[in-house]
C-alpha cells in the first residue's frame, strides 16, 4: 500500500444524512416508492434536497410521527399500516415499498422488519415490502444506498449463471454504455443492481463476480459474498484510469487477456485524454482541498491528481472501509493527508490556512466559503451527474475546471468595470 | 402519523434558526444527529448568504446513545461559547434529541457561563417552524428583559412628548427565509420616518442581544408578521404596557390604515392624509381602462395567515377580483383567516397537503391563482396563472431588485406581480383564439413562464375535447352542435363551462346537450 497519511477526527459534522440517498433511489427504479418513517425534520431534509415541487406527486414521501405516535409503539404500528394502506390505494402502480427508517424511529426502537413482514402478508402478489435505515445516527448521505440495496438481497433468487453483476446506481446512459464496452470486451453477461425496475431483480450464486460502481456499498457487499458472489477488487470507474482498471480487473475476473481490453478500450481513452487535457490547463498545479460528504472523496482525490494534475492539501472522507479503498489508496501520491470522520470547525480552520485554489464541499457551506474568496465546488453534483466511465471523464474534469474558469471570467470583468 | 410527500413548513427548530442566523452575536448550540445540517443550506442557497448560520450542531451518533450524550453536549457548548464568543446563547434540541432527554438547556445552565443562556425548548412532534420561530424570539426577549421590565415604569406610548424627541418605534418579526422581510423593512422604516417617526430597533433581522435590551427605549411596537412577532409584542404589552400594532401594512387601504393606527396610539397627528392616497401608482393603474379585463377575474388565494389575508382584501378591494377560494397552512392564523374567508362567502381552507389545496383549486376553477411555490407548481400543471405571495421559500423569492410587499412600493409589486402573469395568460388566449390563421407559426409561446406548461396544457385540452362526446360519470351526450361551441370556449374556462352544463343538463333531466342546452346553462348560471 502507498504511504498515505490516514487521521481520524471527531466533532460537529456538516453532512447528509443517509436518507438523501432516496433522491437517487427513486429514480432508478421509477416502480418504487420510499417511505420514510420519522419525523418533519426527515420529511423537510428531503424536500429540501430533492427539490419536490416538480413532481406532482413524489414517489417518495415521509410517515411523520406524532406525540400520540410516541406514546404506545402498538399504535405506531398500527398507525403506520394506516398510512401504508392510504399511500398504495392512492399509488396502484407501486410494485416495491421500502419503509426507511430514521433517527426518530431508530431511537424509539420501531421495528420496521415486523411491520415490512406483516404487510409483505397482507399484501402478497401486489407490493413487496422491504426496510432499511437511513438515519443520521448511523448513516451518512451515499450509505442510504447501501442499506436500500442490501435490503434487496434476500428477495434475489439464486442462479449458478455466469454473470458480471454491477453494483451501485448509475445513470441509465452510462449504465448503457458500460454493458456495451463488455460486450466489446468479451463479457456478454452483464446486469446491473440495483435494476431499472424494482421487480427485476438480478439472479445471483457462486458464479456471479460483482465488480463496485460506487464505494459506499460495504454492507452490500457483505451480504453478496455471504450469496456467494466473487467480488472484484478494483479502483472506481471514476477517470480514464480508474475506470480502465476497473474493466481490465473485471476482464481478468473472466479469465480474457487484457490485451483484448486494451484493444477496446484505447480508442476511448486517447479520446477522452485530449478531451480532458483542456481542463487540466486550468486545474493542473491547483491546490485541492475536499471535504467529506459523498464517499467519492477519495477517487476523485485520485482522478485529479494523476489525470489532471491538481496538487492534495486534505481529502476528508465520511468513514473509510480499507478494504474496498485498497485500490484507491495505492494509486494516492505518497504521503497524501487523508481525513476520515469530521470537526467543521477544526477542518475550515485548515481550510482558510492552507490557500486552497478549490474546496469541494456541501451546499451549507460552499456560499460562506466563496464569500471569503474561496472558489467551491458542491459535492452533491456528483451524485446526481453521469460522472463514470472514460467516456464522463472530461466532463467530470470539467465539474472541477469550471468554478475555476468562472472565477478568472468574473474577476477579469469586475477589474474592467468602471467604478 | 401523518402521510406527507412535501411539507410548507420545517420543524420548529428550523424556526429558531432563522431567528438566530437573523441575528448577530448570538450563536445556537443544537443537540441533533448528523443531517439535520441540511437546514444550513435553506439560509446559504436559498438565501444566498455568504455566512454560515451560527448554528454548532452535537452530531451524536448511534454509538454514543449507550455512552454520555450529556458530555458531548457540553463539549459542543463550551468550544461554541469558546470560538464564536456570541453575548448570548441558545440551546436546544432537534426530533431526535427531544426522545433522549438530555435537556441540554439546563446542562447549559449549570456550567458556569456567564453570558445569558436561552433554553429552547420546541416540542417537534406537534409544533411547526413558524411557531419554533415565534417561540424562539419570545424566549430570547423575556430572557434578556424580564428583570428589566419589572424595574421600569409602564411605557405610554405618548410619552415621547414629555421626554422632548421624536416618537420612536420598533419593528418586530421580520427574519431570514421570512417572504420579503429585507425590503419591507426598508418601506416601513421609510414611510415611519416620512412621518417624523424614528426607528428604535428592528428585530430580529440585523439586531443583536443589545439591542434587544433596548427595545423599551421605544414608545410602542410595530408588529410585522403576526406569525413571528404576535407573542413578543403580547408579552412586551402585558409586562411593560407596550402598544402595538395590529394592521399589517400589506395594501393601499392597510398602509393607510397602519399609519391612521401608529398615529393614534402615539396621539401624532396625521397632516399628509391627502398625500397617502397617491404614493402608490397601484389605484390608478388599477382604476385606468387598461384594468376593465381584470374585473371579476376569479382568484384563488393560499399561502400563510398574514400574507393570505393581506392578498384577499387587496384583490377584492383594491384590484376587484373575485375571491374564489381562500386558505392557510398557519394553523395558529386559522381563525383569523376562516373570518377573512366568511366575509368573502367562502369557507377556509385550513390544511397542510397540497393536494388538498391542489384539488380545491381545480374545484374553484379560478383564472389566477395567488399561492406559494407550490401552488405555482399546481397551478402550472392546471395551466392557470399564478403569482407566488408567500413562504415556503424559493430562491425566486429572494430577487436582487428591492422587491417589497409592504407599503407604497409594495403596492406597486404586488399590482405588476400578480397582473403580469395574467397578461401573459391573456396573450395564451389570444394564441388560441388565432392558432388556425395562417400567420400563426405553431408552437408559438407568447414568452418563457409556459414554455413548459403548454405542450401538457395541450394534451389536457385535447384530453377534455376527446372526452367532450360523453361523460361516464352523469352519462349526458354531447351533440356535434355542442361540442362545436363548446371548443369555441376559450380554455381556461372550458372545464367550468362544461361541468356547469353538465349539471344544468341532468337538473333538467336532459340526456343530450346541444347548441342551445349549452346557452341555455350559460343563461341559468350567469
Amino acid at each position: 500500500m502507498s504511504k498515505v497519511e490516514l487521521n481520524k477526527e471527531a466533532g460537529p459534522r456538516e453532512v447528509f444524512c443517509g436518507l438523501t440517498s432516496i433522491v437517487w433511489l427513486h429514480r432508478r427504479m421509477p416502480d418504487a416508492f420510499f417511505l420514510v418513517v420519522g419525523s418533519r425534520t426527515c420529511a423537510h431534509l428531503i424536500q429540501s434536497a430533492a427539490g419536490v415541487m416538480i413532481f406532482a406527486e413524489p414517489r417518495f414521501g415521509t410517515a411523520i410521527l406524532e406525540e400520540k405516535d410516541l406514546a404506545g409503539l402498538a399504535d405506531a404500528h398500527e398507525e403506520l399500516d394506516r398510512v401504508v394502506d392510504d399511500l398504495i390505494s392512492r399509488r396502484p402502480e407501486i410494485k416495491t415499498l421500502f419503509l426507511v427508517g430514521s433517527c426518530p424511529s431508530e431511537v424509539i426502537k420501531l421495528d420496521l422488519s415486523t411491520v415490512a413482514e406483516k404487510l409483505n402478508k397482507r399484501f402478497l402478489g401486489q407490493v413487496r415490502f422491504v426496510n432499511y435505515s437511513g438515519s443520521g445516527i448511523e448513516t451518512t448521505f451515499t450509505q442510504g444506498e447501501d442499506g436500500a440495496l442490501k435490503a434487496l438481497i434476500p428477495l434475489m433468487e439464486s442462479s449458478d449463471d455466469e454473470k458480471l453483476l454491477l453494483v451501485g446506481t448509475l445513470a441509465n446512459n452510462v449504465e448503457d454504455r458500460f454493458k456495451k464496452i463488455f460486450n466489446n470486451i468479451g463479457i456478454i453477461n452483464v446486469e446491473s443492481f440495483p435494476p431499472r425496475q424494482s421487480t427485476e431483480l438480478p439472479k445471483i450464486g457462486k458464479n456471479t463476480k460483482v465488480l463496485l460502481t460506487q464505494p459506499y456499498l460495504s454492507d452490500t457487499v457483505r451480504d453478496l459474498k455471504h450469496r456467494g458472489c466473487e467480488i472484484i477488487h478494483a479502483p472506481f470507474p471514476l477517470g480514464v484510469e480508474g475506470s480502465t482498471k476497473w474493466f481490465l480487473a473485471a476482464a481478468d475476473a473472466f479469465k480474457i487477456n487484457e490485451l483484448k481490453v486494451h484493444e477496446v478500450i484505447a480508442p476511448l481513452a486517447n479520446r477522452a485524454r485530449q478531451a480532458i487535457e483542456k481542463h487540466t490547463e486550468i486545474l493542473r498545479g491547483k491546490k485541492l482541498f475536499l471535504l467529506p460528504e459523498s464517499q467519492l472523496e477519495i477517487s476523485l482525490a485520485r482522478f485529479l491528481h494523476n489525470e489532471c494534475e491538481m496538487d492534495l492539501i486534505e481529502v476528508g472522507t465520511p468513514y473509510l472501509n480499507k478494504d474496498l479503498m485498497e485500490e484507491e489508496l495505492n494509486l494516492l501520491p505518497e504521503n497524501t493527508k487523508i481525513v476520515e470522520g469530521q470537526h467543521v470547525e477544526k477542518q475550515l480552520d485548515r481550510v482558510r490556512s492552507s490557500n486552497p485554489d478549490l474546496v469541494v464541499c456541501g451546499m451549507g457551506l460552499a456560499n460562506p466559503l466563496e464569500a471569503e474568496g474561496i472558489n467551491t465546488k458542491w459535492s452533491i453534483e456528483m451524485v446526481f451527474s453521469p460522472i463514470h466511465g472514460i467516456d464522463q471523464a472530461a466532463d467530470l474534469a470539467g465539474l472541477f475546471s469550471k468554478p475555476l474558469k468562472r472565477n478568472q471570467i468574473l474577476t477579469s470583468k469586475t477589474l474592467l468595470a468602471p467604478h | 402519523m401523518e402521510l406527507t410527500l412535501w411539507t410548507y413548513e420545517g420543524p420548529p427548530h428550523v424556526g429558531a434558526m432563522r431567528v438566530a442566523s437573523s441575528m448577530k452575536d448570538i450563536h445556537y448550540v443544537l443537540h441533533a444527529p448528523q443531517g439535520d445540517t441540511y437546514a444550513d443550506l435553506l439560509f446559504t442557497m436559498i438565501e444566498r448568504r455568504g455566512q454560515r448560520p451560527p448554528v454548532t450542531y452535537t452530531t451524536f451518533q448511534a454509538r454514543d446513545l449507550g455512552g454520555d450524550t450529556a458530555e458531548l453536549v457540553k463539549k459542543n457548548i463550551s468550544e461554541a461559547v469558546e470560538r464564536f464568543k456570541p453575548k448570548t446563547l441558545l440551546v436546544g434540541e432537534s426530533c431526535t434529541a427531544e426522545l433522549i432527554q438530555d435537556q441540554p438547556g439546563a446542562l447549559a445552565k449549570g456550567m458556569g457561563i456567564n453570558i445569558p443562556i436561552v433554553n429552547l425548548e420546541l416540542p417537534a412532534y406537534s409544533k411547526k417552524e413558524n411557531w419554533g420561530a415565534s417561540e424562539t424570539f419570545y424566549q430570547l426577549i423575556r430572557t434578556l428583559l424580564k428583570d428589566k421590565v419589572n424595574a421600569i415604569e409602564k411605557i405610554n406610548p405618548q410619552r415621547w412628548k414629555s421626554l422632548g424627541r421624536r416618537p420612536k418605534v420598533n419593528i418586530l418579526g421580520p427574519t431570514l427565509l421570512g417572504f420579503r422581510c429585507r425590503d419591507d423593512v426598508i418601506e416601513i422604516q421609510r414611510i415611519l420616518s416620512e412621518q417624523g417617526i424614528d426607528t428604535n430597533v428592528v428585530a430580529p433581522l440585523g439586531s443583536g442581544p443589545d439591542d434587544i435590551k433596548r427595545l423599551t427605549d421605544a414608545d410602542m411596537n410595530v408588529c410585522l408578521y403576526k406569525e413571528i412577532a404576535e407573542t413578543s409584542c403580547e408579552w412586551l404589552k402585558r409586562n411593560c404596557g407596550m402598544e402595538y400594532t395590529t394592521t399589517i401594512p400589506i395594501g393601499i387601504e392597510n398602509t393607510i390604515n397602519f399609519i391612521n393606527e401608529v398615529h393614534e396610539k402615539l396621539d401624532l397627528s396625521l397632516t399628509n392624509k391627502e398625500e397617502l392616497a397617491h404614493k402608490s401608482k397601484l389605484p390608478w393603474y388599477s382604476k385606468s381602462v387598461d384594468s376593465n379585463y381584470l374585473t371579476g377575474k376569479r382568484v384563488f388565494i393560499f399561502g400563510d395567515g398574514t400574507h393570505a389575508i393581506a392578498a384577499a382584501q387587496i384583490a377584492k378591494d383594491e384590484l376587484g377580483f373575485e375571491v374564489v377560494g381562500l386558505g392557510t397552512y398557519s394553523r395558529e392564523m386559522a381563525r383569523q383567516v376562516r373570518a377573512a374567508a366568511k366575509d368573502l362567502n367562502l369557507e377556509a381552507l385550513i390544511t397542510n397537503s397540497y393536494l388538498e389545496v391542489e384539488d380545491a383549486m381545480k374545484k374553484a376553477s379560478p383564472e389566477l391563482v395567488l399561492g406559494t411555490q407550490m401552488e405555482r407548481h399546481s397551478a402550472k400543471r392546471l395551466g392557470i396563472p399564478c403569482s407566488v405571495i408567500s413562504t415556503p421559500m424559493h430562491v425566486q423569492d429572494v430577487p436582487a431588485r428591492y422587491s417589497p410587499q409592504m407599503g407604497w412600493e409594495g403596492a406597486n409589486v404586488i399590482f405588476d406581480d400578480w397582473v403580469h402573469p395574467l397578461m401573459m395568460g391573456l396573450e395564451e388566449h389570444l394564441i388560441d383564439m388565432f392558432k388556425h390563421d395562417f400567420e400563426f407559426v405553431d408552437g408559438h409561446q407568447s414568452h418563457l413562464g409556459h414554455t413548459a406548461t403548454r405542450s401538457l396544457e395541450h394534451k389536457e385540452t385535447e384530453q377534455k375535447e376527446n372526452n367532450i362526446n360523453s361523460n361516464k360519470k352523469t352519462g349526458v351526450i354531447w351533440t356535434e352542435s355542442g361540442r362545436a361551441e363548446l371548443t369555441k370556449v376559450p380554455f381556461f374556462v372550458r372545464g367550468k363551462v362544461k361541468s356547469n352544463t353538465e349539471k344544468y343538463a341532468l337538473s333538467k333531466g336532459l340526456p343530450e346537450i346541444s347548441d342551445e342546452t349549452l346557452y341555455d346553462a350559460k343563461a341559468f348560471f350567469g
